[in-house]
């Protein structure tokens, strides 16, 4: 397996009226080819600077960016265009040329790179064709719905033939139906390109939908990073708990009650274990918040229940699911 | 209105017409390389550059601060050296040129400051030189605020050609003062103000109705 970027100890720093801001602090991670990566944060936490190191729009501080084993920061003006081109990159506003025809605005690159005229034009007629707006390639951008213009963004994406494909919050502008679009389009093209997908969002399902591994970005620091099946079942990090837990609505009956955190995935999330629960033992427990959600098809889902008061009858509680293969936290 | 003021008033028309298009002609070959300079030296832009931007920018500023009659007067020997002449048509062109490049090199700069920030930086991504994002993605997406620019900057230098008529210079503004101020024509001077404001209401007009065609958003 090889690897298309490898960060070491990437540390980036802003200066601004004497103030110093640390964006990044010490962030390593790999992604690997063919593979969709995920860099999932709150906003201000420093993933728009990250995926900005990725293709030197924005220049380190410390540590060393790597792109197929070369450092990017040691490319010359020449060699980094040159690199450019095989490093494509969306954005949350799509940045295409509002004067310009959608057919225009995908043969850019390929101008940049001196292809012949008629070269161009056959090449972005595929990619057109490959996101679906083959009937639009007279059209101006403005004419064409959000979703559609960020279809001509990864058909101009496309059309350099990059080894990786950077996404800015490509999906934060859209309603959730063109998002879902979005980011099929977006596997769809992982899958039968290989191309390797970086994708930086707030929204914790993109990365529930179409992402392979992720990396957790909280106030410059990687919190965590592995698969994205692994964090959902199990996070470790507070960001990620935070990420993956959303917060609780209901106060519990009794404040001083121990509250617990149970989380399960695949065929556990088709068993009805609270019955079973009440069947088998007797005890009751409150359920204070509950959800599922299905990652890479699987179903997911976690709930806080409010445990009964007495010690004996918490511990037949949490030895009924520990048995029934359930994972456990407390969370008060 | 007596014939032969008649057909000063048409020579003078045509004056001003060609006063105007040289000069804001010229006047553009030099301003808008100039303000695409501007634009792109100053800070956090592509090309950065404090001192070029510092240096231009101060004569630009310098230039712009004169009242156009004091540089009329100043630029006097200049115009004699370029044409050999200082009074006539093509005398005037040469201070309304100098008196119009900073304005229009103003008026560039500030169109191309309208150009998205992210188009730039998706050019850039794409591995494009900033020569190449200036030429095929700043100016073509400025290019109706340019012409907007351009609609204004034409009208401003069709006021000024009409000062020109002070130091000896032909057309409407010549007219005006010599029948409509010296010698106390009226009708001859309402006639003059007539057609520049027409003047003026064309070239704005046309600039406008241009840049709007040319807006694809």
């Amino acid at each position: 397996m090889e690897f298309v970027y490898n960060l070491e100890h990437v540390s980036k720093t802003y200066k601004n009226d004497g103030k110093e801001f640390e964006a990044l602090k010490d962030i390593n991670l790999s992604v690997k080819e063919g593979e969709i990566f995920g860099i999932i944060g709150m906003s201000g936490a420093g993933k728009s600077t990250l995926v900005r190191t990725l293709n030197r729009l924005e220049e380190v501080t410390s540590g060393t960016v790597e792109f197929y084993g070369q450092d990017l920061a040691k490319l010359n003006a020449k060699d980094l265009r040159n690199v450019r081109h095989s490093i494509s990159m969306i954005f949350q506003g799509f940045n295409l040329l509002q004067q310009r025809t959608v057919i225009e605005n995908v043969e850019q690159p390929l101008r940049i790179a001196g292809k012949s005229k008629k070269e161009r034009k056959e090449i972005a007629r595929q990619m057109l064709k490959v996101v679906g707006l083959e009937e639009k390639e007279n059209v101006f951008p403005a004419r064409l719905s959000g979703g559609q213009r960020q279809r001509v963004a990864i058909a101009r994406a496309l059309a350099a033939d990059p080894k990786v494909l950077l996404c800015d919050e490509a999906t934060s502008a859209l309603d959730p139906k063109m998002t879902g679009e979005i980011l099929e389009l977006l596997k769809k093209i992982n899958e039968e390109r290989k191309l390797t997908i970086v994708i930086i969002t707030h929204e914790m399902a993109v990365v529930e939908k179409i992402c392979d591994r992720v990396a957790i970005i909280d106030d410059g620091y990687l919190a965590e990073v592995g698969e994205v099946k692994q964090l959902f079942s199990d996070p470790q990090s507070a960001a990620a708990k935070k990420l993956v837990f959303p917060a609780n609505p209901f106060d519990p009956s009794d404040p001083e009650g121990r509250l617990i955190r149970i989380v399960f995935d695949g065929l556990k999330a088709s068993e009805p274990f609270i019955a079973n629960l009440v069947e088998t033992t007797g005890q009751k427990v409150n359920i204070l918040s509950a959800n599922t959600k299905s990652v890479g098809g699987i179903g997911y889902g976690q709930m806080v229940l409010e445990l009964p008061r007495e010690k004996k009858d918490q511990e037949i509680v949490v030895d009924f699911f520990r048995k029934n293969g359930l994972a456990i936290s407390e969370v008060r | 209105m007596s014939d032969y003021i008649v057909e000063a008033i048409q020579k003078g028309i045509l004056e001003t017409l060609e006063m105007t298009f040289f000069s804001a002609l010229i006047a553009y070959l030099i301003g808008l390389p100039l303000g695409v300079i501007l634009y792109a030296t100053s800070k956090g832009r592509l090309l950065e550059n404090t001192a070029v931007n510092g240096v231009l920018g101060t004569i630009v500023n310098v230039l712009r601060s004169l009242p156009f009659l004091i540089l009329l007067v100043l630029l006097i020997p200049f115009t004699r050296l370029v044409t050999g002449s200082s009074i006539g048509t093509v005398a005037s062109i040469v201070p309304l040129t100098v008196g119009a490049i900073p304005i229009v090199a103003r008026m560039v700069e500030s169109s191309l400051y309208e150009v998205q920030p992210g188009i730039i930086e998706a050019a850039t991504a794409m591995g494009a030189s900033p020569l190449y994002i200036i030429v095929h993605f700043i100016l073509p997406e400025a290019t109706p605020s340019l012409l907007q620019g351009a609609a204004i900057n034409i009208a401003t230098v069709l006021g000024y050609s009409a000062m020109a008529g002070v130091i000896g210079g032909g057309g409407l503004g010549a007219i005006a003062l010599q029948y409509g101020y010296y010698r106390y024509q009226k009708d001859v001077l309402w006639t003059t103000v007539a057609l520049l404001v027409v003047m003026v209401m064309l070239i704005q007009g046309s600039g406008t109705l241009l840049a709007k065609k040319n807006r694809k958003a």
